[in-house]
This record gives C-alpha cells, sequence and structure tokens, in this order.
C-alpha cells in the first residue's frame, strides 16, 4: 500500500513549493501525513470487518469519520483550498458525532447488545478484504502512471480500497445497521477520493456531504420503520417478501 | 436576472412540492394542486422544444435533453392525472398523502434537472435527489413488503450512485491537466472538447465505473434487483415515472460518459460493454417473463429488457434506434402500468391469474392494454417496432453474429407478452372485487384508459409519422452522441 514511489516526487507541480516555501521538506511531509490519515482510514475499514459487537462497529466507524475529517482539513492546508474545511467540518459533525450518536440511541432504544451475525465468516471476509486492496492497488497504480501526481494516485488507491471495502461490509453482513455503516463507510471512501484530487469543483463535495445526511436520514426513517413492522432487524427475513408465491 | 426556461422547468415542480408538503391533505385538493403543477411543467417542458441550443452555467439545452424533457413532461402530467383517480384508494393517512405528493414533485424536478444539467456533478447529484424521492415513495405504504422493496432500492442504489461518483472523480483527474481547475473540469462541453488530450487509462477507469454506477440505475442485469420489487410494492402511479423516467435518466448519463470517452482513441471500447450489459438483460428478462405471477413485476421485467435493447443499440452505434426505443418504451410502458394499475384495482388483486378478460368487461381499458402489451411485443403501429427494426438490421450490419441472441431475446420475451396478452385481455372475464375508493372521480376509468390512449396515440406517431422538424432534432441528438 505505502510503497513510496521510486523517486519522490513532490505531492503537486514540478518542485513549485509548498505554500511558496522550499519544496522539500514540507512537501515531503504533506505527502507522508496524507498517508498516514488515508492508510488510517483503510485500517478502519479492516477494524469494521472484524468487529463482532454492534457498540465497536460504530465506535470503528466512529473513528473513521474523525480521520476522514483530519485527511479532509489537510489537504485543504495542502492545496489551499478553503473549501476543504468546509468538507471537513461536516464529515466530522455528521460521521464522528451525529451518525454513530443516532445509531448508538437506536441500539439502546431496541435494546440490542447482541453480536453480529456475518453472513461470511470473519477469517474469509478479511482474507477478501486484502484481495480487494491488493486489486485496487494494482488497477488504479499502473492506469494513472502516465499523468497524475504520486499523492493522488497512492490516495486514490487508498480510497478505491475503502469503497471496496465498504461493499465487502454490505455483502457480507445481515444486519440492516452493519450494512447501513457499510454504505456510509464506502461514502468516506468517496469524499477521500474527492478531496484528494486536486482542485476538484467544490459542488461534489458539498453535495456528498449534504448526501451522507440524507442518507442516514432516509436509512433512519426505513430502520425505525423496518422495526414498526418486522419487530427485527435482520434483513434476511424480509427475503419471503418477493411477491410470486401461489 | 433574466428567466432561464431551463432552472423553470427545474424549480417549478419543487415549489410545487413545497407547497404539497404543506398543504393540508382534505379532500381532493392535494391531488388537484399536484395535477396542476404537473400541468404547467408539461407546457414547460414542451416550450424548452422551441428554445435555442446551448449551454448556461450549469444547464445545458441541446437535442439529447429537448425531447426527453418533453418526454417527461408529458408522462408526468399523464401520471398525475392516473394518480388523481387512484389516490383515494391507496387510502394514505395525513402524513403519508403530503409525503406522497411531495415526493412526487420532487422526483418529477430532480428528473427534469438530470436531463438539462451540463455540470456531471450537477446531474450526479440530481439523479440522487431522484433515487431519496422515489426511496421514499416506494416506501410510503409502510407494509412489509413495501419496506423490503425500499431497503433493496436504497441500498443497490445508494451503491450504484456512490460507484457513478468516483467514476466522476476520475473523470475529472483524467481532465484536470488540461482544463484546469474548477467548474469546467466537470462540464460536458469543456470535458468533450478536451477528451482527446486526456490520458486513456484514467478515461477508461472512470467509463468502467459511470457505467457500473448509472447502469444499478438503469436496472441494468446484473445491477437489476431492486427494480421488479420497487416497481410492484410501491404506489400504483409512481410505477409509470420509475420505468419511463428514471431509467431514461440513467442510461442518459451514461450515454454522456460514452460520447466523451468515444472521442479518445486510446481509451477501451465503450461499445462491447454497453453491448455485453444490453445482451444480459435481453436474455434474462426473456427467460423471467415467463416465471412472472404478478402483473406489476412482469412488467418491470420487461422495463428490463428494453433497457437492454436501449443499450444494445447505443453500444452498437444505432443511436438513432436507441434514442427512439427509449422514447417508444417510456410512451407505451406508462400507458400499460396505467392499464395494469386501474385493472388492479378493479379486481383488488395484482396477480395475473386474478386479472382476466379486460377487453369484455371493461373494453376502453382492456382494449388499450392489449394494444399496449402488443407494442412492448415490439409489434407495429408503435415506435418500438420500428426501433427494433432498426436495432437489428444495424446489428446485421456491424456484428451480424449478434442478431441470433438479439433475435431469440426478442422472440422470448414476445411470446411471453403474447401469452400475457391473452391471459389478461382476451378470454373470459374474473370476478370483480373493486378496491373503494378507486375511480370515483366523475368519468370513472377514463382517468386510467384516456392517459393511455393519449401516450399510445403519441408512441405511434412517434413510430410511423414524425413531423419532420422532430426527425432533423433526432438527427443532431444522434450526431451530439457520436
Amino acid at each position: 500500500m505505502q510503497i513510496p514511489p521510486t523517486q519522490p516526487s513532490p505531492p503537486h507541480g514540478g518542485g513549485e513549493g509548498f505554500r511558496g516555501r522550499p519544496a522539500m521538506t514540507f512537501s515531503d511531509t504533506g505527502y507522508d501525513i496524507a498517508h498516514l490519515l488515508g492508510g488510517g482510514i483503510l485500517l478502519l475499514s479492516f477494524v469494521l470487518l472484524y468487529q463482532r459487537r454492534l457498540e465497536g462497529v460504530i465506535t470503528a466507524f466512529a473513528i473513521q469519520g474523525g480521520l476522514l475529517a483530519a485527511a479532509a482539513a489537510w489537504q485543504g492546508w495542502v492545496q489551499d483550498e478553503p473549501g476543504l474545511y468546509v468538507t471537513a467540518f461536516l464529515a466530522f459533525g455528521a460521521k464522528a458525532l451525529l451518525i454513530p450518536l443516532a445509531l448508538r440511541l437506536l441500539l439502546r432504544r431496541l435494546g440490542l447488545h447482541r453480536t453480529v451475525e456475518p453472513a461470511l465468516g470473519i477469517g474469509p471476509s478479511l482474507l477478501a478484504a486484502a484481495a480487494l486492496v491488493g486489486l485496487s492497488v494494482m488497477v488504479v497504480l499502473p492506469v494513472t502512471a502516465g499523468q497524475a501526481q504520486a499523492l493522488t494516485r497512492e490516495n486514490l488507491a487508498l480510497a478505491l480500497s475503502v469503497v471496496l471495502l465498504g461493499m465487502l461490509m454490505m455483502i457480507g453482513r445481515r444486519n440492516a445497521i452493519s450494512q447501513v455503516i457499510g454504505l456510509l463507510s464506502l461514502e468516506n471512501g468517496l469524499i477521500l477520493a474527492a478531496t484528494g484530487v486536486r482542485g476538484m469543483p467544490l459542488v461534489v463535495e458539498l453535495s456528498t456531504a449534504a448526501l451522507v445526511l440524507m442518507l442516514a436520514l432516509v436509512a433512519g426513517i426505513v430502520v425505525f420503520l423496518l422495526r414498526d413492522q418486522l419487530s427485527t432487524l435482520d434483513t434476511h427475513v424480509l427475503d419471503r417478501q418477493r411477491g410470486e408465491g401461489p | 436576472m433574466t428567466l432561464h426556461l431551463p432552472w423553470l422547468i427545474v424549480f417549478f415542480p419543487w415549489a410545487g412540492a413545497a407547497l404539497l408538503a404543506g398543504l393540508a391533505p382534505r379532500g381532493r385538493w392535494p391531488a388537484l394542486v399536484n395535477l396542476g403543477v404537473s400541468g404547467v411543467s408539461c407546457a414547460l417542458a414542451l416550450a424548452l422544444l422551441a428554445w435555442p441550443e446551448g449551454v448556461q452555467g450549469w444547464t445545458r439545452v441541446d437535442a439529447v435533453n429537448q425531447p426527453l424533457v418533453a418526454l417527461a413532461g408529458i408522462i408526468g402530467l399523464a401520471t398525475a392525472v392516473f394518480s388523481a383517480a387512484t389516490v383515494d384508494a391507496e387510502r394514505f393517512e395525513g402524513l403519508r398523502a403530503r409525503a406522497y405528493h411531495a415526493a412526487f414533485q420532487l422526483f418529477m424536478g430532480a428528473q427534469f434537472l438530470a436531463l438539462l444539467s451540463d455540470n456531471l456533478g450537477v446531474m450526479w447529484v440530481a439523479i440522487e435527489i431522484a433515487t431519496l424521492a422515489s426511496v421514499l415513495i416506494v416506501a410510503v405504504h409502510g407494509t412489509p413488503a413495501a419496506i423490503e422493496a425500499a431497503w433493496k432500492f436504497f441500498l443497490l442504489c445508494g451503491v450504484g450512485i456512490a460507484l457513478a461518483l468516483f467514476g466522476t472523480i476520475l473523470l475529472y483527474l483524467a481532465a484536470q491537466p488540461v482544463v484546469g481547475q474548477g467548474d469546467p473540469g466537470l462540464s460536458w462541453a469543456a470535458l468533450r472538447a478536451v477528451a482527446q488530450q486526456c490520458d486513456p487509462g484514467i478515461l477508461s477507469l472512470a467509463f468502467v465505473f459511470l457505467v457500473v454506477g448509472y447502469g444499478t440505475k438503469a436496472g441494468l442485469v446484473p445491477l437489476h434487483a431492486w427494480l421488479p420489487d420497487a416497481e410492484a410494492e410501491g404506489p400504483l402511479p409512481i410505477t409509470a415515472v420509475l420505468s419511463g423516467l428514471l431509467l431514461n435518466a440513467a442510461l442518459v448519463a451514461i450515454l454522456r460518459a460514452k460520447a466523451i470517452v468515444d472521442l479518445n482513441p486510446g481509451v477501451l471500447a465503450p461499445g462491447p460493454l454497453l453491448i455485453g450489459f444490453g445482451l444480459a438483460s435481453l436474455l434474462l428478462a426473456a427467460l423471467a417473463l415467463w416465471r412472472r405471477r404478478d402483473a406489476r413485476r412482469f412488467f418491470a421485467w420487461s422495463s428490463i429488457e428494453h433497457m437492454g435493447l436501449s443499450a444494445i443499440a447505443f453500444g452498437l452505434g444505432a443511436n438513432l434506434a436507441g434514442m427512439l426505443h427509449l422514447m417508444g418504451h417510456s410512451l407505451v410502458k406508462s400507458a400499460v402500468f396505467f392499464g395494469i394499475g386501474a385493472a388492479a384495482q378493479i379486481k383488488g388483486s395484482q396477480k395475473m391469474a386474478d386479472i382476466g378478460g379486460l377487453a369484455t368487461s371493461h373494453p376502453a381499458l382492456g382494449w388499450a392494454l392489449a394494444l399496449g402489451i402488443a407494442g412492448l411485443a415490439g409489434l407495429p403501429p408503435f415506435s418500438l417496432f420500428v426501433s427494433e427494426f432498426r436495432l437489428v438490421a444495424a446489428a446485421a450490419a456491424v456484428q451480424p453474429w449478434l442478431v441470433l441472441p438479439i433475435g431469440i431475446g426478442l422472440l422470448v420475451a414476445g411470446v411471453a407478452l403474447v401469452r400475457a396478452l391473452q391471459a389478461l385481455c382476451l378470454g373470459p372475464p374474473t370476478p370483480d372485487a373493486p378496491v373503494p375508493g378507486a375511480f370515483t372521480l366523475p368519468g370513472g376509468l377514463w382517468w386510467a384508459s384516456g392517459p393511455a390512449w393519449a401516450l399510445m396515440a403519441l408512441a405511434a406517431l412517434l413510430g410511423f409519422a414524425l413531423p419532420a422538424w422532430f426527425t432533423a432534432l433526432l438527427g443532431d441528438a444522434v450526431r451530439l452522441l457520436g
């Protein structure tokens, strides 16, 4: 993952310097910290996959949200793009605080403290996750070799891994809350990608942030309805309603 | 600020949505306001046909979206007419009635924006809003089946939409060294202008993500699982707009992306990818049609089949056949859903076995449904016949071996549809068990059969009596899509 390029290149532009200062040291720091944060987000995607308790899943998601906010803010600093601070702020508010809090309240309201029942075992899902990370590195790095900067390329590989792991979590868990968290963590990967690309028009970041709230809102409504109608969060039960009975 | 028609088309339904959300659901008022808003939207959408082409800010007006926006306006109005007569039978209480009407107009506005946007980021946001609004409408009944449908819809389309955003980011990444930073990086016009200098590797990757992402929304196999459930379990009228409009907007998004990557010779050829998805959709749907017992699921599968056919047409480069097929399918399928929706309310069930002999018991409705199903099977006199003929001809010219799978798919699906036609419309009538509250407005069943006949007349016109200016418009669209 964190393979440094054979020739360490500055994160942006051909050595134009970072915020007007000499290119060498600061650029390398910018590069390293962005990598550290991106790698941390990916690590938490793995944590999400091996947690057995729902509370643990929610905590890991909250930490991931916090790291994402830090990564976005760091990109805002490196790229000198104040709009990214807004993205960071929204990500922190929604993903590190609001959504985990709401999900915890929901769990408490439902009196659910049981463990997650994975459709795909913990071991196999971690193996699959490692394979997916390898896949995304193998897809992104060669394809972008031509023109993009090193920071962007590797950020993109990290982001694609987070996206794929989020999908894996949605497939590998039967619990409605885990599936929603899988989707939200997938969105984390998207924001990581969007903030890592230099000069991405703001409209995308804002819409993504707004989207997350809306998705959570809809998910919340749906989950509440689920409880009213079915008194279970196990989406496996839903497979009966296919309307194709005799 | 001068009046800018595209934004007016988008914001008028949204203003209507706000009004409907605030309006107390008393008597028939919400349905009538909904009808009024849809009527004005339809007039505005038709006025767009006379609007000069061009890009302004985030929106563009061109030959690709002019006919589709007009089509969306017409189908929106027809659906509002049908909805006015059937909404009482859906038995919404207070909040649900407000949510239903407001979400319908929210959906329509987002639908227009998705078609009209020049900025791919804005288009993505619009499709996202349309998805959220339609999830709400599908779930509005709150029954276990509706919740399951909404849940599946929400999860699958959430993933699809997310992948599409990733594709959009990659598209910008490819263009960034050439167009620079800021808004132009996602403008369709700007991207097309620089597509040749962009990095082909990133463009290929972007296109794959966009096809898979928006393909989920367009209901292409293997990403179709949400569609039959969402169309069968939501309120009756939403089925027509889901099938007739949402799928089109998603496919147009794919076409816009294809028009960009087509210009770069180094990119993987987009055609085979679309043809592959299209063939899978056509063949799976053709087989699935034989196993359906639920009438609305049956026609939802037929939508998958037709989206597959359109994808094949665009993949082959037969853009005229593709555009005609999209429009013809929207018109005929909406008409069929009005017919089958009304039949489900007359018979009190949407099982195929409970609906029969409509042509004898309710001639105006039954014959409309029969003609519509025949149209879906590709029989004349509708535009689907013309577009399928052109599609097969194009396949024979470009890739002769493709004619075989396409022909088998068309035949298997067509026979299944004709069998359904016989079961639903001909033969001895099944007993009526009307849902209380359905079609109590003066005029009765004409609120369903009227719009159905009108849409089918348009579909026939589209196939065989196109005015010259409209043919010219479609020709421009074909050139624009490359």
